[in-house]
């Protein structure tokens, strides 16, 4: 005689499926986009004159076509670029419009929420790649300018708020920061010198 | 032991399928939750380059691409070519396509379109710099350069 076959209990099959669903929602990453976001500047006007910038104002970073950099006229490695970029837009003191002469000059903009007129740095990051600059090598460098300003906006947050940047969740003191450090980069028209 | 006195039938009684409709759900869950919808089909290879500054793109209903890189059929060349939608592109038929996607939008939208660069990292930045002089020149000023994200290895 065969044996009875007792019925299999289904009551748990739930929940192994849902334990299936929540492995399978923890562990697949979502296919979403992320990039670097820049706002390009309009078209010059016809009759547009030179701005004149002051050399000191101005961190030059130029990419020539073997992806190699040249900061503010000496050769340069990628590595060290977010470093000097944020030396260059350092601005510990708000207060004082005081600055070395090797750094660039500070002007007065009234911030209410980091109190009142605060000195901020008119540098600017001027980048400028050749034709043949590979995309990889202009992304790393890009990446490298927006990690400084990043960082530095980081600290004055920490400083006056007592948490990242990218923590703050209040509109205004986002902009107040944005204000006080710009996103300060400049990018020439490009030029063809080492061909393609 | 009453409880647990077996039962006198014979044969295999069938397996319950209470559960079934939990799986298909978890399978309908799970196809949702992963799949994307493609904008186009790539006709060009692309592999992002990395960076650890990144942002994530939001509205996607707001975002036009624009794809560059080698062609996926080698008969094709290597040099890379600009994609848009689903067709190979020159520079000058940018004016368009983003004329075309300011069309489809709200008007209160139209300031919100950004515009996607998933360009390749082996290309050349002369081809990318004359899409950009060309948004410039349409107006569609804000872009996001697509990156992967990179872990960021503190030097």
């Amino acid at each position: 005689m065969a044996r009875p076959v007792n019925e299999i209990n289904a009551g748990s099959m739930a929940d192994i499926a849902f334990l299936l669903l929540i492995f399978f929602l923890v562990t697949t990453t979502m296919d979403t986009d992320s990039g670097i976001t820049r706002k390009l500047p309009p078209p010059p006007p016809e009759d547009m004159e030179d701005i004149k910038v002051k050399e000191r104002n101005i961190f030059k970073v130029l990419v020539n076509k073997n992806d190699r950099l040249l900061v503010n006229g000496e050769q340069g490695d990628v590595r060290d670029l977010r470093r000097q970029a944020k030396e260059f837009l350092a601005n510990k003191n708000l207060k004082s419009g005081a600055v070395p002469e090797d750094r660039p000059e500070k002007k007065e903009v009234d911030i209410p929420l980091l109190g009142g007129n605060v000195w901020i740095s008119k540098g600017i990051i001027s980048l400028k790649n050749d034709r043949g600059t590979s995309y990889d090598m202009y992304i790393q460098v890009q990446n490298e300018l927006a990690a400084a300003i990043r960082e530095l906006r980081d600290e004055m947050t920490q400083d006056y708020f007592g948490m990242r940047f990218d923590q703050l969740t209040d509109e205004d003191k986002i902009k107040a920061i944005q204000k006080a450090i710009p996103v300060a980069i400049s990018e020439a028209e490009p030029e063809d010198i080492g061909g393609k | 032991m009453a409880k647990f006195k077996k039962k006198g039938g014979k044969g295999t009684p069938g397996i319950s399928t209470a559960s079934l409709p939990d799986i298909i759900f978890m399978l309908l869950f799970f196809f949702m939750v992963t799949t994307t919808m493609r904008e186009a089909t790539l006709l060009v290879r692309i592999t992002p380059p990395q960076a650890t500054e990144v942002q994530k793109l939001e509205k996607k209903s707001l975002v036009d691409y624009i794809y560059i890189g080698p062609p996926q059929r080698k008969a094709l060349g290597t040099d890379s070519r600009i994609q848009l939608n689903d067709q190979f592109a020159e520079v000058k038929d940018i004016r368009e396509f983003i004329e075309l996607g300011r069309s489809q939008r709200d008007e209160s939208e139209k300031q919100l379109i950004t515009t996607s660069l998933k360009v390749d990292k082996e290309t050349k930045m002369g081809i990318v710099t004359d899409v950009k002089q060309e948004l410039r020149e349409v107006g569609a000023f804000k872009i996001n350069y697509s990156t992967a994200k990179k872990q960021d290895s503190k030097k």
